[in-house]
């Protein structure tokens, strides 16, 4: 409420000019606030403690320790499971879409595969290594995996289920933007169905497709609760790493290891989100 | 899975409502490639959550059926933990308590931002978007600090609220933007202000009201976010409801308790969600 009412104080149009009134955009300042203490804040902490001395001093060579072999391994695990799931959840899930895309624009299979990828991609965390571990663990009811337990096949599996239906909501608009005119007019021009695919289709897809490839990447890479609940002895990746360092500060010397980790993975988000949000540009030129 | 491949089987409706200029042996072995697809990724997503029910259904010997497991639910009290009704219950609360915060800040900012300070929209939309790539692990580090000292003046693990808000606000946003763009802000503001309205009144009982299926679509994807929510609350080693099935689950492995509690959350958040692409289509269909 306490909003609203500072909107309001903010509010005297400024046509009325009788008297002076607190600026427009004073009624946005709860949503700075709210945001700088919440988000910014917490972040800028990360960064700057990832550069400092337990001392308090500046020490930009702290970046120096993510080449340290024992926390590269962290990040060659991440980077494994997150190119592993996101390139077949990639796959798959464009297979999926083009299914899915090619039937009724208004069928029920479509609304079906929607409400369900809806759910699915968000449907992450502690139950999902749950369902996984019934179904194929040692106690699974469909067979028992050999491989369940190994990285990064068991854990890419899951993953793939978050995975897959994640590229069908994105993948899917991106599909539907190919207008049915090309494949007849390549069509008429005697083309092949490979033809279509390989000249037409395939490269007016690419840049969508990559671009939506890498969010997966991204959204692989800031799980953690699947992986801690599949296996939490041994650590893999990073998020799983930071957990560790933050119960207990043993690690690195002298360095805030959580911090440097956070901001190792802050960096890696950073260099696939610019990725595709320059594919995501390509891709919007043809696909409108 | 049997009605999802019954269901595809419209291929007449399938060409009438795409003419895609295709011979028809072509569209028969597009069809079947469908149907194969749909059954083989539909078993994929269906099989884990089957295998989850059926354990949940577990007796106390292999092979046999009971539903003490969800009987436990009430009741159920793990070693070392608060008893699993209590992490419900703040669960519950939490979801509740974030929903109200996360429209009560976005909102009236939403509208305003549309009304009176349009130069602030590209800032907003970026702020509200941001977390969607700071991984919750990160925010959690630098978090640490800040929680410390709320933990002065309040224990309780709804103060988690505070950072669920941040963590919604990426889907509220969306959710609220799309509703915002579907009417004319600015005519029905002029309208209720040449009528002699405060701006209170414009953006409480004029805009918000005619956005009520945005606002429901925010509150739904918030709270199912805030039943989902795992990282944050570990680290911060507060206990809800993802965390509490965790320690369950490694206190007393297989304890069938975990696999009613994780599905019947997980149905929880199925008819949400399928509320929300219910309405949505109900709006279409009228719009």
């Amino acid at each position: 409420m306490a909003v609203a009412a500072t909107t309001e104080t903010g509010a005297r149009p400024s046509w009325s000019g009788r008297r002076p009134s607190a600026p427009a955009w004073a009624g946005t300042v709860p949503f700075f606030a709210y945001v700088g203490v919440f988000l910014l804040w917490p972040t800028g902490i990360v960064v700057v403690d990832a550069l400092k001395n337990p001392n308090g001093s500046w020490a930009f060579s702290n970046i120096s320790e993510l080449g340290d072999p024992l926390v590269r391994g962290y990040f060659i695990g991440s980077f494994k499971l997150c190119l592993l799931s996101s390139v077949s959840g990639a796959v798959f899930g464009a297979i999926l879409a083009y299914a899915v895309a090619s039937g009724n624009p208004d069928g029920m299979v479509r609304r079906l595969y929607l409400a369900i990828s809806g759910v699915l991609a968000q449907f992450g965390g502690v139950t999902l290594a749950f369902a996984f571990l019934v179904l194929l663990g040692p106690v699974g009811l469909l067979f028992h995996a050999s491989w369940y337990f190994d990285f990064p096949w068991g854990i890419g599996l899951i993953y793939t289920y978050f995975q897959i239906p994640l590229m069908v909501l994105v993948f899917l608009p991106a599909i539907d933007g190919l207008k049915v005119q090309w494949r007849e007019a390549s069509e008429n021009l005697g083309a092949s169905a490979w033809q279509y695919w390989r000249y037409v289709g395939g490269p007016l897809l690419a840049p969508a497709f990559l671009g939506t490839t890498l969010l997966l990447f991204a959204n692989a890479l800031s799980a953690f609760a699947t992986i801690e609940a599949w296996e939490n002895q041994i650590a893999y990746i990073v998020p799983q790493q930071i957990s560790t360092a933050l119960s207990s500060e043993v690690g690195l010397s002298n360095v805030n290891v959580a911090d440097l980790l956070a901001l190792g993975m802050v960096i890696m988000v950073a260099i696939v989100m610019t990725g595709y949000a320059l594919l995501q540009r390509r891709a919007a030129r043809w696909l409108r | 899975m049997a009605a999802v491949t019954a269901l595809s089987e419209t291929p007449a409706a399938a060409s009438a409502g795409r003419p895609s200029g295709m011979q028809t042996r072509r569209r028969r072995r597009l069809n079947v490639f469908r149907y194969l697809v749909f059954t083989v990724f539909g078993l994929f997503f269906v099989l884990p959550l089957l295998a989850m029910a059926r354990f949940s259904l577990e007796g106390a010997k292999l092979g046999t059926w009971s539903l003490s497991a969800w009987r436990q639910i009430a009741s159920f009290q793990g070693i070392g933990v608060p008893p699993l009704l209590s992490a419900i219950e703040i669960t519950l609360e939490l979801a509740a308590i974030t929903c109200v915060v996360t429209l009560v800040l976005l909102v009236p900012t939403m509208i305003w931002i549309r009304l009176r300070v349009q130069w602030l929209a590209r800032t907003v939309e970026f702020l509200c978007l941001l977390p969607l790539t700071i991984p919750a692990i990160v925010l959690v580090v630098g978090l640490g600090s800040i929680y410390n000292r709320i933990q002065h003046y309040e224990l309780s693990a709804l103060m988690l609220f505070w950072v669920y808000v941040i963590l919604a606000l990426p889907y509220a946003y969306r959710a609220l933007a799309a509703g915002l763009n579907a009417i004319d802000v600015t005519t029905l503001s002029e309208a209720a202000r040449s009528l002699g309205a405060s701006w209170f009144t414009v953006i409480v009982r004029v805009i918000a009201p005619n956005m009520r299926q945005a606002i429901l679509n925010a509150l739904i994807l918030t709270a199912s976010l805030v039943l989902g929510e795992f990282t944050i609350a570990y680290l911060l080693l507060y206990d809800n409801l993802q965390v509490e099935l965790y320690s369950i689950s490694r206190s007393t492995p297989n304890a069938g308790v975990i696999f009613s509690t994780s599905f019947a959350a997980l149905l929880f958040a199925f008819v949400l969600l399928l509320i929300l692409s219910y309405a949505g289509r109900l709006r279409r269909g009228r719009g």
